[in-house]
């Protein structure tokens, strides 16, 4: 052995998994892509712009408290993928001004003034999102309708759940169910979604009135991102597989929102307990996005399965609180963010248990 | 396939790469002209050593004395002449006092038949006796003296003699070599620890990764007519430490801070038993065992059966050297094992194996902060929470590690191996122990 070798000598274990920090953070954003590339076909190329103002300032933020502490995390994923979903939270319509800001504040506030990645103790994005969605209120409540159901004279109309919440404040009628009351009170619905729920309707002898096609693959107004439950459900396929999100949280999130839906999700129209309307709620609004890519956020979810399973079921109930009785029609960022405040809490009663 | 025993905590499942060497049969390593035994090979003391320079040593002679309860005897693995008595590195950093030896004389064991020893007659502590004076020690890699281990403590019943072979280190299949060609001289090795141990029963737990070696020790078990109940388990790191195996194997946990024979087993793995057998049978002592030299970075891996005190190098060479330039040369398995930056550092006792990883097998990457993933806590075999406790080392709040259960660490490389942002954590844990020894010494 005469030759000179450069050999590591390292602590074991002499080899490692596969998943790093980066790979885990760029896994994700490539799932979340589908989803967005919907988002800015259906809502122009205004949502394009959005997405790259809020990724562009997240990165820059990013690379500015890289500067001032000395750090090199950028390519680590983690800045493009608050700022992909930043993004995915916004209408197409919103002023540029307002993902920046919402960028700005999740890496600048939220993120490095806890120490960077790993440190923060709420969703930056989430945080970011709800900091600017209480300073300009309007503009992040007007949405864009999606091509397949603009008419001449409508170019922003309100998301199911916006228009549920206002049209119930005076509504006094019978009906089964939310869907069904979208459908009577003349809320749009595309021409495939009519041919969908009928021929569903026949081979399965089912009575659901029309909605749930547009609802599930997104042809509805709404958060760039957060629309298609389709295609965000496709990207959880590779996400599972890879095991960088596990079912704790998801599960128990869908289950126990589901739960508490089904049971008093009927009375506020006029029907018994137990007759709640659970693929509506499931398929409305940000829960898809909210359950399999925000909850899950690895820094601001517990450690052990049993601190997960609590983790998600309280973001369920909140999530019903807020969105059936509170007087906002979404309440998925704000229930993500109060569970993660509580983590901390969480890990330190969920301790796993020793052998031996 | 369902049903399979395994262990119930934690676990991960590293890349096998076992199909490198697992149908390469055990070949005698050439013999270099140059030896290096050095006087700390085992747990515990060092051993005393008798020779000076200048002095002849034969086959198998003694060189290095037990010097207490916990510590081993040393052999020298050749004749020849004493030429230096000088401190080495060992793979784990440790500084310990070695022997060179320079190859002169004749063999008087090497390629010559041997007597069968009729062990039968032997009382137990005969064979303790024999088992000590060989210098046998856990050959499976925590190189714990085998005599002391197969010592019942008054008053304590051996219910299960659990046999090692479930080698669950990715890469080593020296084990399964062991188990494939040798299963008879393994058979009368557990028997010669049955006859100390004498334990109600007797199992051998392999993972299903070799079922080959399951059938021949079936088969052997079966020729003999001898008790023994081969245990199928399912793969998982790290299945071969004894706590897990004992779990796997009879449902049974060892308590914290306890050995097996508090639970009343003993657990001993393959290698050892075949050294036992070699030791009382055929009265050789150890100066030889099978490893395996494997890995990326090996043109021609291969099981070798080498002599204490070779010098890696020279086996690397035997293997038709690096194929490509290693990211590091590790000694024992990818999981636990050690990296050398010498390639003369020798062969010891608890050498299982040599790898050249390549950066493709090491698979580093750049470390972050903690994204709280919690892999590592789901990982552990011992129900730890590795990231916790490396933030309280981290901080040198050691008192506070102790009290979740740092000194349960096993250091067995599980939370390591999964952590994604490559935190260091077994080295943390090291830390800790250490620190935490310090102090009850200082105190």
């Amino acid at each position: 052995m005469s030759e000179k070798l450069n050999l590591l000598v390292e602590s074991s274990p002499q080899i490692h998994n596969s998943d790093s920090t980066a790979s885990i953070m760029w896994t994700v954003t490539i799932c979340l892509l589908p989803a967005g590339l919907w988002g800015i076909w259906i809502f122009g190329s205004r949502a394009l712009f959005v997405l790259v103002a809020s990724i562009a300032a997240s990165v820059l933020s990013e690379a500015l408290m890289n500067y001032m502490v000395k750090r090199r995390t950028l390519m680590d994923g983690s800045a493009f993928l608050t700022g992909l979903l930043i993004g995915y939270n916004m209408p197409a319509a919103v002023p540029l001004y307002v993902p920046v800001v919402a960028s700005i504040f999740a890496i600048v506030v939220v993120k490095w003034m806890f120490g960077g990645l790993g440190g923060n103790f709420m969703n930056p994005a989430l945080a970011g999102r709800v900091f600017v969605f209480f300073s300009w209120t309007s503009q992040m409540t007007t949405w864009t309708m999606p091509r397949m159901l603009k008419a001449a004279d409508t170019v922003s109309g309100a998301t199911p759940l916006g228009f549920l919440k206002t049209g119930l404040l005076d509504f006094n009628g019978a009906v089964s169910g939310p869907a069904q009351f979208l459908t009577q009170q003349g809320y749009p619905q595309t021409v495939t979604d009519g041919k969908v729920m009928e021929w569903i309707n026949s081979t399965f002898h089912t009575h659901l009135s029309g909605g749930y096609y547009d609802l599930f693959m997104g042809n509805i107004p709404g958060s760039i991102g957060e629309v298609s439950a389709f295609l965000l459900l496709l990207g959880t396929i590779y996400l599972f597989y890879k095991k960088i999100i596990t079912w704790e949280v998801p599960v128990s999130y869908l289950a126990s929102f589901g739960l508490l839906v089904w049971i008093f999700g009927g009375r506020r129209y006029g029907l018994s307990f137990f007759s709640g309307d659970i693929l509506f709620n499931i398929f409305s609004g940000g829960i898809i996005l909210g359950a399999f890519y925000m909850a899950t956020d690895m820094v601001t979810s517990p450690l052990t399965r049993k601190g997960m399973i609590i983790f998600g079921v309280g973001v369920g109930f909140l999530t019903f609180l807020i969105r059936f009785y509170g007087s906002f029609p979404e309440g998925v960022s704000l229930a993500i963010i109060l569970m993660n405040i509580s983590v901390p809490l969480i890990d330190k009663y969920s301790k796993t248990k020793d052998s031996g | 396939m369902k049903g399979l025993k395994t262990f119930s905590i934690g676990g991960v499942h590293p890349p096998g790469r076992k199909y490198l060497t697992d149908r390469k049969e055990i070949i005698n390593a050439v013999i270099p002209g140059t030896f290096v035994v050095p006087m700390s090979q085992h747990l515990g003391a060092p051993s005393e050593c008798l020779v000076s320079v200048g002095d002849k040593v034969s086959e198998g002679m003694l060189i290095g004395k037990s010097s207490g309860f916990i510590s081993s005897n040393i052999h020298s693995p050749v004749p020849g002449t004493v030429k230096e008595i000088k401190d080495i590195y060992l793979p784990n950093g440790m500084l310990s006092k070695a022997v060179v030896i320079e190859l002169e004389g004749e063999f008087d064991r090497l390629g010559k038949e041997q007597d069968a020893e009729d062990w039968k007659s032997f009382s137990k502590e005969d064979l303790l006796g024999i088992i000590a004076e060989s210098g046998i020690v856990g050959l499976g890699g925590a190189t714990f003296p085998a005599n002391v281990k197969f010592m019942v403590p008054k008053g304590k019943k051996v219910e299960f003699l659990v046999i090692n072979g479930v080698e669950c280190e990715p890469y080593l299949t020296a084990d399964h070599r062991l188990m494939l060609e040798r299963a008879d001289m393994i058979l009368e090795g557990i028997r010669i620890i049955a006859a100390i141990v004498e334990p109600e029963r007797i199992a051998i737990g392999i993972e299903i990764n070799k079922p080959d070696a399951i059938e021949a020790m079936e088969k052997a078990a079966e020729k003999a007519a001898f008790p023994l109940e081969v245990v199928p388990l399912k793969i998982k790191y790290p299945q071969g430490d004894e706590k897990q195996l004992l779990k796997a194997v009879t449902g049974r946990e060892v308590p914290s801070g306890a050995l097996p024979i508090e639970i009343g087993c003993v657990v001993s793995n393959v290698g050892t038993v075949h050294a036992v057998y070699e030791a009382v049978v055929l009265k050789k002592p150890l100066i030889e065992r099978v490893l395996t030299v494997t890995g990326g970075g090996i043109k021609e891996p291969k099981n070798l059966k080498a002599r204490i005190g070779t010098p890696i190098s020279s086996l690397i060479e035997e293997c038709g050297g690096f194929s490509e330039v290693p990211e590091k040369v590790v000694v024992g398995g990818p999981m636990m094992g050690f990296t050398i930056y010498d390639l003369d550092t020798p062969v010891t006792k608890g050498t299982s194996g040599i790898l050249a990883l390549t950066s493709k097998e090491v698979k580093n990457a750049a470390r972050t902060s903690c994204i709280s993933c919690g892999r590592c806590v789901n990982a552990c075999p011992m129900g730890l929470n590795p990231t916790t406790l490396f933030k309280f080392i981290d901080h040198g709040e050691y008192d506070e590690a102790e009290k979740i259960g740092l000194m349960d660490c096993k250091e067995c490389g599980s939370c390591g191996f999964i952590c994604p942002a490559r935190i260091p954590l077994i080295q943390g844990m090291r830390l800790g122990k250490k620190m935490l020894r310090k102090k009850k010494v200082k105190a």
